[in-house]
């Protein structure tokens, strides 16, 4: 690409839709972080410019339409069995670069036997968990990664651990099994959080490529809709309610775990 | 060059597999199928195969899904309580139009039941099986050759019609051994283009999509009807079955997989007796023979279905034969494989039954 492009109406162009994604107009809620992270995955696709060995695998729930906006080859899973979707592409197309693009119900609630074990076979793939600690699209229930004393659908009176248990750390998890490579947490809140986000896509296809293994990207995201705030509202209440459960930064790279991690933070009902 | 050898139904299966070309398994342990992936664990593996023990029969089943929307040539193994994990992955795979072959070699159920022979599964084979109106193509062998055999058939099945295969078999098919002779078999003069496919969007096409949700009504309306149109065409053409000593038949024995064989002993003992008795063995379970029962029934006096259950496939056969003549049903279940000698016995009460009505009749 040219250091800098010229518009017909003699604009300079700062950024230009990628070929990457479609024309659809997005149907996610104002605030949500899906949009962005749509937007820097295929924007990673297209700088790397391999949309034509791309191939993603959609999940159930508010990003079951991906594919809509995502202009690459893509499947869609049954809820919680993208990893074994994806398990079932690359190992038919070992050359090609697979993601599966999945929530933290799909991921680390109903899919648990299948996330776990695509990392510990070390699947060479990229699994994008967005974590918002609710369930969106069925409309504001408890996710497993719902904080303790958080209000939901299901838990109205906030969750606690005699009934619900902990908050899911599934990310902590994956980072100990010797198949995961690439294991970090990242927010798309802030321009700052979207560039460190958008170096570990690209850090993770290039493992992909070298064959490295399994690449685990977590997002820790708000959901205006489903906490019921505005998306200034729920970025706040995501850096000072999510973040110290859910801290962000590397956990594992290149196979080796990060030491100095921030501890979980004790349980409190 | 003809290849026979003496082999397990099961290894005789998982021989036929690696011979069609079949690209990559994915499957979990379960009695009495387990040679299948152990057999291919081996030979597959060393002849090129991808060959993947998973997690679960859910896993596998979504592995398949993946890999078949990939384009290649694939399957899973299980045995009934494994099958069931299944009927979710296979609801999406029949709605997504994937091919792909699924084994079940048949155990007695309920729950975890036995490990021994059953036909418990057919109503869950034949009539869908999952959530949702679909079909998968259903193939019964009867005989270990049959079972090698039958895979290439369901490949090529599967492909054409872009619909899910299964090979019902049971824990006898699977466990016995007879000869099995190889055919040759080109892979490549049986491949078919499969530009629907997920292998990656060139600049050419637009992206593919393999997918099985709908929300617009009238959008999984049309998919449900082009699903209903695709069984419609399958029930036309390709039907399958087999009949022993009908021609002149008063009454007709129906089974199907190891209920067939021990049906074909039964009436070699009662045409010994001078009993006019014939067969007939479905070979497609889905699509169901019911034209050749509806021609025939106008000039039965009755009929006899054997099964290893309680009674399942009699029900397609008493829609077949609409009340025109009695239909009687035979079966031992949770394991228990029936003598040739107790299906004769039941043919004989059924022709003493048969004889009596006519008497009445004639002095009515």
């Amino acid at each position: 690409m040219p250091e800098t492009m010229v518009s017909q109406n003699g604009f300079e162009v700062v950024w230009e839709k990628p070929e990457t994604l479609t024309e659809t107009k997005l149907h996610y809620c104002p605030g949500c972080s899906h949009g962005v992270v749509h937007k820097i995955l295929m924007e990673v696709v297209q700088e790397l410019n391999i949309q034509s060995d791309t191939i993603g695998v959609a999940p159930v729930g508010c990003s079951v339409f991906a594919y809509n906006y995502l202009n690459v080859d893509m499947q869609e899973a049954a809820h919680g069995r993208a990893a074994a979707v994806a398990t079932g592409i690359k190992r038919m197309l070992p050359d090609k670069y697979v993601f599966s693009y999945q929530g933290d119900g799909d991921l680390a609630a109903i899919g648990t036997g299948e996330t776990i074990h695509a990392a510990n076979r070390g699947e060479n793939i990229l699994v994008i968990f967005i974590n918002n600690a609710i369930y969106g699209m069925t409309g504001g229930q408890m996710a497993p990664t719902t904080l303790l004393g958080m209000k939901t659908s299901t838990t109205p009176e906030g969750r606690e651990v005699e009934t619900q248990g902990f908050p899911f750390r599934i990310t902590e998890l994956i980072a100990m099994l010797p198949g995961a490579h690439y294991v970090t947490r990242h927010a798309v809140h802030t321009p700052n959080t979207v560039r460190q986000f958008k170096k570990a896509v690209t850090k993770s296809f290039q493992y992909q490529k070298e064959k490295k293994g399994y690449c685990l990207i977590e997002i820790v995201s708000n959901c205006p809709s489903g906490w019921k705030m505005t998306p200034p509202e729920a970025n706040k209440w995501m850096e000072q309610n999510m973040f110290p459960v859910y801290p962000l930064g590397d956990l594992k790279v290149d196979g080796k775990l990060v030491e100095k991690r921030p501890a979980a933070p004790a349980a409190k009902n | 060059m003809s290849d026979t050898r003496l082999m397990k139904g099961n290894e005789a299966l998982a021989e036929a597999v690696i011979r069609s070309g079949c690209q990559g398994y994915f499957g979990y342990p379960i009695t009495p199928q387990s040679e299948i992936l152990e057999y291919l664990a081996d030979e597959g593996r060393k002849r090129g195969m991808v060959v993947m023990q998973v997690e679960s029969e859910l896993a596998a089943i979504n592995m398949v899904y993946g890999a078949a929307g990939a384009g290649a040539r694939v399957m899973t193994s299980s045995s009934s309580p494994g099958i069931s994990l299944m009927q979710e992955g296979l609801s999406y795979i029949a709605c997504a139009e994937l091919p792909c072959l699924v084994v079940n070699v048949n155990r007695g159920g309920p729950g975890l039941g036995t490990i021994q022979p059953s036909q418990g599964d057919y109503f869950q084979s034949t009539k869908g099986g999952g959530h949702g109106d679909y079909h998968l193509i259903v193939l019964a062998p009867a005989s270990v050759q049959e079972m090698a055999d039958f895979v290439y058939d369901a490949f090529e099945l599967a492909d054409k019609y872009r619909n899910p295969v299964m090979i019902l078999a049971d824990g006898a098919l699977g466990q016995m051994m007879e000869k099995v002779t190889f055919k040759q078999y080109d892979p490549k003069e049986h491949a078919v283009a499969k530009p629907w496919a997920t292998t990656g969007k060139p600049t050419t096409r637009e992206r593919n999509i393999v997918t099985s949700l709908h929300i617009q009504p009238e959008k999984m309306e049309a998919i449900n009807q082009h699903l209903q149109g695709k069984y419609d065409r399958v029930r036309r053409e390709e039907v399958r079955y087999q009949l022993i000593s009908a021609e002149d038949a008063e009454i007709l024995v129906v089974g199907y997989g190891l209920s067939a064989r021990i049906c074909h002993r039964a009436v070699e003992l009662a045409r010994h007796r001078g009993l006019p008795v014939g067969m007939m063995r479905p070979i497609t379970l889905f699509p169901y023979p019911y034209d050749v029962l509806r021609e025939m029934r106008k000039r039965l006096s009755g009929v006899l279905v054997v099964e290893l259950n309680s009674g399942q496939m009699v029900e397609d056969v008493r829609l077949a034969i609409e009340g025109h003549v009695p239909v009687e049903f035979f079966g031992r279940m949770g394991g228990i494989i029936p003598s040739p000698e107790e299906v004769l016995e039941k043919i004989t009460q059924m022709f003493d039954r048969v004889n009596v009505k006519q008497v009445e009749e004639s002095h009515a």
